[in-house]
């Protein structure tokens, strides 16, 4: 500090600032806690955290796990929103924990996080992902063509590319799917995230099995099980238009037939 | 983050009494009502779905005519309700066109109903028994409403006894 240009003496006030603690608030965390090693019954616990508001829900579970109670379970890697491992819900709505800031969902009432819904739980926030990665691979979710493999890579204009550009942002968190309706009623249902990925294969123009998939998607349990309830589209946060994708492939459905 | 953060955690609901599960006797995970595995859904390979919900779209919008069109006639235009009566329905039905609105009406609204509540079966029964004990309901009650329907409207006599 002994240089006393503006801007360190700028800093210092900062760092004055935010050593007193002042810009710090209490939150309430809600978690719903499940140890099937424990208990059989999952239950609401309550942590009272001193969190700066600027902070996302993932900080306040470290702080949790870290600080508190080592046995909280949960998945991350990223925490940027890219590997799509910490889906869940909170205060009733599916996020990512790691995109949501505690000054954006009123942190003056406690904050509810629970795991996302329709699939088994298998301990505090992890659920058991099969079913749903089952769900994707059903719609062969990779490039599929016929004759011989090109010596040089498959070209595409930029109109095709764009065709399908906004369904190759998912990051299968399966926020999607686990917020919707049908999916939750019995888990049949392809679900939005299977369709969105089915969706990215069908529009490639570089692609040549989008028959294949289409005809799997037209089966019962595929996209005219959708009752465009838009949950999925509300959901992604990777502002995919979710129920979009899915009645342009029930539109592609529609146009094949007739 | 300063270590000495004033915490306190609150155990809101604590979990059943003397405790059975341990690491080596875990309790059942927390299933949904049911769980897709590698045999589910069954391919059908049919076109049934599709033409399911083309029919509730087209068939509804016929119906917005037709259902509305009704509701004025029979229950606001010339006196409401009131007029309504073994000479009235007698009067219309002399007419093929109000015949075949009528006969439109009912097999389009029960079809689409039914169509509709096949849709809540399978969404809301958890049990496969259950679910084909609602079917065959259902279907059994569409049937015979949509036949009879379709024998009066047809075998109408006015001058019943
Ligand atoms: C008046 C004009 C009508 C229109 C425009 C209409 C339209 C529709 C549409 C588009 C659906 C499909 C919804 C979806 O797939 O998400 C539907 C569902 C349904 N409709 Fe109609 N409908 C009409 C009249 C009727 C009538 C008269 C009945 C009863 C006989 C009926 C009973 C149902 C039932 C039970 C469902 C299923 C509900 C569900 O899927 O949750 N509708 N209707
Ligand atoms: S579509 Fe969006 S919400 Fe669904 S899995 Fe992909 S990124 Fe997640
Ligand atoms: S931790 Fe990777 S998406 Fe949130």
């Amino acid at each position: 500090m002994s240089t006393a240009t503006v801007d360190n003496n700028h800093s210092a006030a900062l760092d004055a600032a935010e050593s007193t603690d002042a810009h710090l608030i209490t939150v309430t965390l809600r978690v719903r806690r499940y140890n099937p090693e424990v208990s059989d019954q999952a239950s609401w616990v309550d942590y009272k955290l001193e969190m700066d508001p600027k902070e996302r829900v993932l900080d306040a579970l470290h702080k949790i796990k870290w600080e508190i109670d080592g046995t909280l379970t949960f998945r991350r890697s990223c925490a940027h929103g890219i590997c799509g491992s910490d889906a869940m819900r909170i205060n009733g709505r599916n996020r990512l924990a790691c995109k949501t800031l505690l000054k954006d969902i009123n942190p003056e009432k406690p904050i509810t996080v629970e795991p996302i819904k329709g699939l088994a739980v298998l301990k505090d926030l992890v659920v058991d992902m099969e079913p749903f990665f089952q769900a994707y691979r059903d719609v062969m979710p990779f490039l599929i063509t016929k004759g011989n493999e090109p010596t040089r890579e498959r070209l595409q204009s930029s109109e095709d590319r764009e065709r399908f550009d906004d369904t190759t942002k998912c990051i299968l968190c399966a926020a999607c799917t686990s917020s919707c309706p049908v999916f939750w009623n019995d888990g049949q249902y392809f679900g939005p995230a299977a369709i969105v990925n089915a969706h990215r294969f069908i529009f490639d123009s570089r692609d040549e099995a989008a028959e294949q998939r289409l005809e799997i998607l037209n089966d019962r349990d595929g996209v005219w099980r959708c009752r465009t309830t838009f949950n999925c589209t509300d959901a992604c946060p990777r502002g995919i238009e979710v129920t979009k994708a899915i009645q342009e492939v029930k539109r592609a459905l529609i146009t094949r037939r007739f | 983050m300063s270590a000495d953060t004033p915490v306190d955690a609150v155990e809101l609901t604590s979990t059943s009494g003397a405790s059975a599960f341990s690491p080596d006797n875990p309790a059942p995970v927390i299933e949904p009502p049911r769980a897709r595995t590698k045999r589910t859904p069954r391919a059908t390979r049919t076109n049934f779905e599709l033409y399911g919900w083309l029919f509730m779209r087209l068939s509804g919008i016929v119906l917005v005519v037709l259902v509305l069109g009704h509701l004025l006639i029979q229950l606001v235009l010339d006196g409401g309700v009131s007029k309504i009566g073994f000479a009235f329905v007698a009067g219309r039905w002399a007419n093929p066109f109000w015949q075949l609105w009528d006969l439109t009406m009912l097999w389009l609204a029960m079809l689409h109903g039914a169509n509709g509540l096949r849709t809540v079966i399978n969404d809301y029964a958890e049990r496969d028994a259950t679910r084909s004990w609602l079917k065959a309901l259902l279907y059994t009650a569409t049937a015979f409403t949509v036949l009879l329907g379709t024998l009066v409207i047809f075998t109408f006599d006015p001058n019943i006894q």
